[in-house]
């Protein structure tokens, strides 16, 4: 069996303590068959529905074409059969605190993560020690009635539920993608929120991911009872320190009748990392959902949150920042899919690039026929930094019906001179006021964000903002 | 798909074109038949029925039957500088005393001859990228009927020049062809018409393409008034030089199913494009554009307005591009569609896009769908208009917002007249 993968990291796996367990149990070697997923059904004990769910969804992958027709063709350089589809826990590959490269360690030190989080952030920790704090938000919402499990908990104790929505939102045939994860998924979350029920605390995935691996194919289902109202949020703006190169996760949300969800993420990969993910939330009437998302790093982002707004007066909402760093491609957008009366959506898409980065909206705004008085605005800004930066916009806009009403617009810009002149007339050097011109950019937006993320995320942006200017 | 339309000669009467010509058009039928057809799946076509495209019903178009109709209908602006009518392909009429000299205003099949190295220069020269290429081929490979209009450096044409493109018989198949080239400091008015002479159902395929050296100034309108069953391809492109200015507007006033490509390039410092467009779609018409904007050349700027009136279960799809390229500091482009959606069952798709790789840029792009105004029915009918044709003067007030962005006046106030007559008021 081979112990080596993948050979673009920024870091030797043969160095350290690397191994995995003799015992194959916990190991479903590289590529994908059908062998892969009956391992992965053995290990996790799926119910036969769930395997049949998986091998489905494996041929469907598999008879599905890359997207490269309208997608990067930089998809075409993964290759399916070098990836590790499956380690259970306690398989991850080891490292040791001296293999962190510098400037992940100079990352964390800026942003003042705490030196426990840090090493778990760098991977040289499996877990860490946050499962005090997992178990008081789980003890806090239990009582309430909230389920809030990993999806392999989920699925076997919560059967009724879980099997009532899993893959309802995003078929498995959505796109190449859904389909892969559908066939190997493992981790992420899942939770039910009874009617009535408002949850207080912000439920965060970074307080769980240790109850189970935290996996490069998470599959994440939200469900708001009648009334209810939810808040999750999953990544930091930490550098996640990645050994696996291909992520990519299916994240489904129903909010029935009045209910609120809100779902945050903020993501930054390391420059090696597709990260190739699917979310789509159902808002039945009266309900609402927010998605908010922060992209950062990675080698290619595709990502496209998206609401089918199926109940009269729904409502969704996609509030967007990626940053595009040199060399990187964030191709991140919104689809709105309109399908009952009075349904209003909003997306608010803002978008840098640094150097020779390169950032991408694409959109899709779908109201139906016979619907009235349904609205969509649509406002996506794109701040270029450097000459040689990128940004594209491919919005699909298409609204039918006479009482129903939507604008799209888009700007694109760069820092204004006399901005960042007057800045260094009052002695801020240029690259304070460059940062300061971007945080300007953003600012609306990253108020948004809890508190905590946005300061983060304003320190993040400076010192990715670092060494693009001048 | 379209083979049988290929199996025999389309225009016996011209085996004498010269050799390069010649092998240019069986370059082009093999190059049409080796182009595989549109898919669904086609990023260029996205949206588009591409069941539309089926071509086997159409035949080459025989010689027209009448001629002095032809001829006699062929009226636009009253004071012209010269004009050109053709009839399925083949030279009807010509006249051209108002021009000035130097001036060449010459048929395709003359051009060849007669000034081959203008017309070899510009002829197809800009590639069909926007979806069509294997309809620009089929064109290329079928082309006789269509003008070239050469205006030498620093020469002004007054008045504008006219050509008249007639489809006339049931599933007959055309190519108008209008190659425009200005000169250094030229100026000149273009308006390109495309009508059917009984409203049968034809298949056009025609290629427009504008070339503008440094400081020209090119006003050019096309007013396409094919049967309304026809299927027709208008493929554009529109190469603009240093400081010149290219001023292009496009009504589609008939047509079935209208796939419209406009390129525009800005190939030269200071030069700037404005692409207009003017579409009142009913019935189960389908008005499919895309566009262009190519920015090369620094300090450049284009302007794009398309307005879409949607009736009926008419279609429209608009899928625009502004592209501004490395070098090209200091752009400022615009590009808006506006869909005013007068029925339930219509359906409006827009797709603008924008592809920026230089930071030193002003882009913005708009798309807006939107109702009749019900206060502004509402206090047309209290006065006493109906509510059809409150609705109707409503959709003329709403292109007449673009017409005012063209000069001079009293063209204006024709393409408003042509505008208002295709609305059926007054």
């Amino acid at each position: 069996m081979s112990t080596e993968t993948t050979h673009d990291l920024n870091i030797d796996r043969s160095v350290g303590d690397f191994h995995y367990d003799v015992d194959y149990e916990f190991d479903a070697g590289t590529g994908l068959t059908e062998r892969t997923i009956d391992f992965i059904s053995d290990v996790k004990k799926d119910p036969d529905w769930i395997r049949e769910f998986r091998k489905d969804a494996l041929r469907k992958f598999e008879s599905m074409p890359m997207p490269t027709h309208w997608a990067s063709r930089d998809l075409d350089n993964i290759i399916f059969d070098n990836i590790r589809y499956y380690l259970s826990q306690g398989t991850q590959p080891k490292r040791s605190w001296d293999d962190v490269p510098e400037d992940v360690k100079n990352t964390f030190e800026r942003l003042g993560i705490p030196e426990q989080e840090r090493k778990y952030l760098a991977g040289v920790e499996a877990q860490f020690d946050s499962e005090a704090a997992y178990s008081n938000i789980k003890a806090a919402v239990g009582e309430q009635g909230v389920i809030f499990v990993g999806s392999t908990e989920g699925l076997q104790k919560h059967p009724e539920i879980f099997r009532k929505w899993f893959g309802k939102v995003i078929p498995t045939g959505d796109n190449k993608f859904s389909a892969l994860n559908s066939a190997v998924f493992s981790g992420g979350s899942f939770i039910y929120i009874p009617p009535g029920v408002k949850v207080k605390h912000p439920l965060q995935a970074y307080f769980r991911i240790n109850a189970e691996n935290f996996g490069q194919f998470e599959r994440t289902l939200i469900i708001a009872d009648e009334g209810s109202e939810v808040m999750y949020m999953e990544g930091c703006t930490a550098p996640k320190f990645e050994t696996s190169t291909l992520h990519s996760a299916v994240v489904e949300l129903v909010a029935l009748k009045g209910a609120k969800i809100q779902y945050i993420t903020v993501q930054n990969w390391s420059a090696n990392v597709f990260n190739l993910v699917t979310k789509r939330g159902l808002a039945h009437e009266e309900a609402e959902i927010k998605w908010i998302d922060c992209n950062i790093g990675s080698r290619l982002t595709m990502k496209y949150p998206g609401v089918i707004m199926k109940g009269r007066k729904a409502r969704g909402e996609v509030i967007s920042i990626a940053l595009a760093g040199d060399g990187q491609h964030q191709d991140t957008g919104a689809k709105m899919i309109h399908a009952a009366d009075e349904t209003t959506s909003n997306i608010v898409s803002k978008s840098i690039s640094l150097g020779s980065g390169r950032s991408t909206y694409r959109g899709m705004v779908q109201i139906g026929r016979h619907l009235k008085g349904c609205k969509n605005n649509t406002e996506c800004d794109a701040l270029l930094i450097n000459t040689n930066s990128r940004t594209d916009t491919y919005p699909a806009i298409t609204v039918r019906g006479k009482e129903n009403a939507c604008q799209h617009e888009a700007s694109v810009s760069k820092i204004s001179a006399e901005q960042i002149f007057y800045m260094q007339q009052r002695g801020i050097p240029e690259a304070a006021a460059m940062s300061l011109a971007v945080n300007g950019f953003v600012n609306d937006l990253v108020q948004q964000f809890p508190l905590e993320y946005s300061v983060e995320l304003k320190r993040l942006i400076d010192l990715e903002m670092e060494g693009s200017v001048g | 798909m379209s083979t049988t339309l290929m199996e025999k000669p389309t225009e016996p009467c011209h085996t004498d074109w010269p050799a390069w010509f010649a092998a240019g058009r069986e370059e082009a039928l093999r190059d049409y038949e080796a182009t595989p057809a549109p898919t669904r799946k086609d990023e260029a076509w996205r949206f588009a029925n591409i069941g539309n495209l089926d071509l086997t019903s159409f035949v080459p178009a025989p010689p027209v039957a009448s001629e002095g109709r032809l001829i006699n209908g062929s009226q636009g602006l009253e004071d012209v500088s010269a004009k050109m009518v053709f009839g399925n392909n083949a030279l009807l009429h010509r006249e051209a005393g108002g021009l000035p000299e130097g001036v060449i205003f010459a048929p395709i099949e003359s051009a060849v001859l007669e000034h081959e190295a203008i017309f070899r220069k510009y002829f197809m020269a800009q590639p069909v990228e926007l979806g069509s290429h294997k309809y620009a081929a089929l064109h290329r490979a079928n082309v006789s009927g269509g003008a070239l209009l050469y205006v030498p450096p620093g020469v002004v044409v007054s008045l504008p020049v006219e050509i008249f493109h007639w489809s006339e018989g049931g599933g007959s198949s055309v190519y108008p062809h209008t190659l425009v080239v200005c000169g250094e400091n030229s100026r000149v008015t273009v308006l390109d018409y495309f009508k059917s002479a009984d409203g049968l159902r034809a298949f056009a395929c025609g290629v427009n393409d504008l070339h503008l050296e440094a400081g020209a100034k090119l006003t050019y309108i096309a007013v396409q008034d094919w049967a309304r069953e026809s299927l027709a391809f208008h493929l554009n492109s529109t190469i603009v030089g240093k400081d010149a200015v290219s001023t292009a507007l496009t009504a589609n006033f008939g047509g079935g199913f209208v796939r419209g490509e406009s390129l525009s390039r800005l190939v030269g410092e200071g030069a700037r494009s404005e692409m207009f467009s003017i579409n009142p779609a009913e019935g189960t018409r389908e008005i499919d554009q895309r566009t262009l904007q190519d920015h090369v050349a620094p300090h450049a700027s284009s302007d794009l307005l398309y307005l879409n009136a949607l009736d009926d279960r008419s279609r429209t799809i608009f899928a625009g591009l502004i592209k501004v390229q490395p070098g090209a500091a200091g752009t400022d482009a615009y590009q808006k569609v506006r869909n005013l959606i007068l029925s339930d069952d219509a359906d409006p798709n827009s797709m603008p896009g924008l592809e920026i790789l230089n930071d030193d840029v002003r882009c913005t792009h708009g798309a807006t769908n939107g109702p009749l105004d019900e206060e502004e029915l509402f206090y047309m009918q209290a006065r006493g208009i109906g509510r059809d044709a409150a609705r109707r003067l409503i959709v003329n007030g709403f292109f007449n917002t673009l017409l005012e962005r063209i000069g001079p006046q009293d063209l204006r106030d024709y393409l408003g007249g042509l505008v208002a007559r295709r609305l059926a008021i007054g």
